[in-house]
């Protein structure tokens, strides 16, 4: 063994953790366009399960470009957006959730008695995905959402059937939840029970609930309600607050309601 | 040669770092239920146990004692790291389903127990030998493991069916419990009883 006078472990140390340093940095630096290109297509693959046109080893972008048609919206009245008031290289396969947020030109800050889904700023504008059937009308629209969980802000995409009314699909596709608890959220079980739920009353009012426990047999709001995650109650609370936020008044509320005005061409 | 092949095979069987000194059993149990995650674990493990000895060992008379179980962490836990943002880039998808495990290798006991018990005492090429070894036999057990979670709990290998299910109109009705994390531990207790069966002299006196 080495002695082990102050300079020495001071050095060695020094040393040791200088080398580890460099050889972190340059493996996540020259990695990341790698890991970057993976999100990107993990993302893409979350807009087609969330609208049910995922098929197992099915070329992902090739599906998103012939079922896909996306749009950017303006949150704050849901009309489209000119496409002079998009910044340039943001497209809706790329967008940046955080970046256009926290930007002051791009986004805007959240009331904290409106801030249900916790994330106090937001973009001006979003990107949605629509799909149609083999016959031109619009099947479904796919709306990104994002919202606290209980450690991480939670990325995700939620599709509605035409009607705007009935959920069609939800998946998850960034979070830092605990893997086996709040984590469960990306379980294609419990997934598949937001299926079919319906998210506004028949007045449009926001109805969308998830439970502590599961939903009894006979409960009259059965169709409003989803089971919770047990041992996750704060990942699905947070799960409840980011769609009652993104279908409300603040999220996509104006634009479902302009879609559902103008008829089934709303999203286009 | 005679060395080599102790310092290697050693712990592939006779002093298998799972099933004789019972090390790393916690992401034994977590990432066995498909081989596929399993296999690139193990290649992670392999990398790290393999490199961490190798480099402790370089540098093992320069470590001060005082401080010597910190720079050994550091050397393993920057290892970790590039394991993990190799994984992220080369099998998203594996990746995923490993989550927090890859991550959890820092704290693998294995890794660590070599470290002290091997790499400080010794020059780097038995340590990088005795490092791929203990790799190895966390892997052997991991994926005789994992084959049997998967083929009679999925019916099932690489995510390839082998056996038919009765759900897709076969004849197999798989077991549900070996998809569970705690089916991990039977398999495990079977293992060590099997090798303590054959090997008899790795059994204490009572």
């Amino acid at each position: 063994m080495a002695s082990d006078s102050k300079s020495k472990i001071l050095l060695v140390t020094l040393a040791v953790c200088a080398v580890c340093a460099v050889l972190v940095s340059v493996a996540a630096v020259g990695l990341k366009p790698r890991q970057e290109v993976n999100q990107r297509l993990e993302k893409l693959r979350n807009i087609l399960d969330a609208g049910g046109l995922l098929r197992a080893g099915a070329d992902v972008p090739e599906i998103y470009n012939r079922r896909i048609e996306a749009d950017f919206i303006r949150l704050a009245d849901g009309a489209s957006m000119p496409e002079n008031g998009i910044p340039e290289g943001v497209t809706p396969e790329t967008f940046d959730f955080r970046r256009l947020a926290a930007n002051p030109e791009t986004g805007r800050t959240i009331e904290p008695k409106n801030d249900l889904a916790g994330l106090r700023r937001i973009p001006e504008f979003m990107p949605v995905y629509s799909v149609r059937d083999a016959a031109g009308k619009l099947s479904k629209v796919i709306l990104p959402v994002a919202g606290k969980g209980l450690w991480s802000t939670m990325f995700g995409f939620l599709a509605l059937d035409a009607d705007f009314r009935t959920i069609r699909g939800f998946t998850f596709y960034e979070h830092g939840e605990t893997p086996g608890l709040g984590g469960e959220i990306d379980n294609p079980r419990w997934q598949e029970k937001w299926q079919g739920k319906l998210a506004f009353s028949e007045d449009g009012q926001v109805m969308i609930e998830v439970l502590r426990g599961s939903v009894e047999a006979g409960d009259p709001l059965a169709p409003y309600r989803v089971d919770g995650i047990s041992g996750a109650t704060k990942t699905t609370q947070g799960v409840q607050g980011l769609v009652r936020f993104w279908l409300g008044g603040n999220g996509y509320g104006p634009f479902l309601d302009r879609a559902a005005e103008e008829g089934l061409n709303g999203a286009r | 040669m005679a060395l080599v092949k102790k310092t290697l095979l050693d712990p592939v069987i006779r002093n298998n770092p799972i099933a004789i000194q019972v090390l790393g059993i916690c992401s034994a149990l977590a990432v066995t239920s498909r081989l596929d995650t399993t296999l690139i674990m193990c290649l992670a493990v392999i990398f790290v146990t393999s490199f961490s000895n190798v480099s402790i060992s370089m540098i093992r008379s320069h470590i001060p004692s005082s401080v010597r179980i910190i720079v050994e962490m550091t050397i393993i836990a920057s290892l970790v790291i590039i394991a993990d943002q190799l994984i992220r880039a080369y099998f998203f998808d594996v990746s995923k389903q490993l989550s927090v495990y890859v991550g959890l290798i820092i704290t693998n006991c294995i890794i660590m127990g070599r470290a002290e018990a091997f790499a400080l005492q010794n020059p780097p090429w038995p340590s990088l030998l005795d490092g791929f070894g203990n790799g190895l036999g966390y892997s052997v057990i991991l994926i005789a493991v994992a084959v049997v979670r998967e083929l009679f709990g999925q019916g099932k290998l690489l995510g390839v069916s082998i056996i038919p299910l009765d759900t897709e109109g076969g004849w197999y009705t798989a077991n549900g419990v070996l998809l569970l994390p705690a089916s991990a531990f039977f398999l495990i207790g079977g293992l060590i009883w099997i090798i303590r069966t054959v090997h008899k002299d790795l059994v204490e006196e009572a």
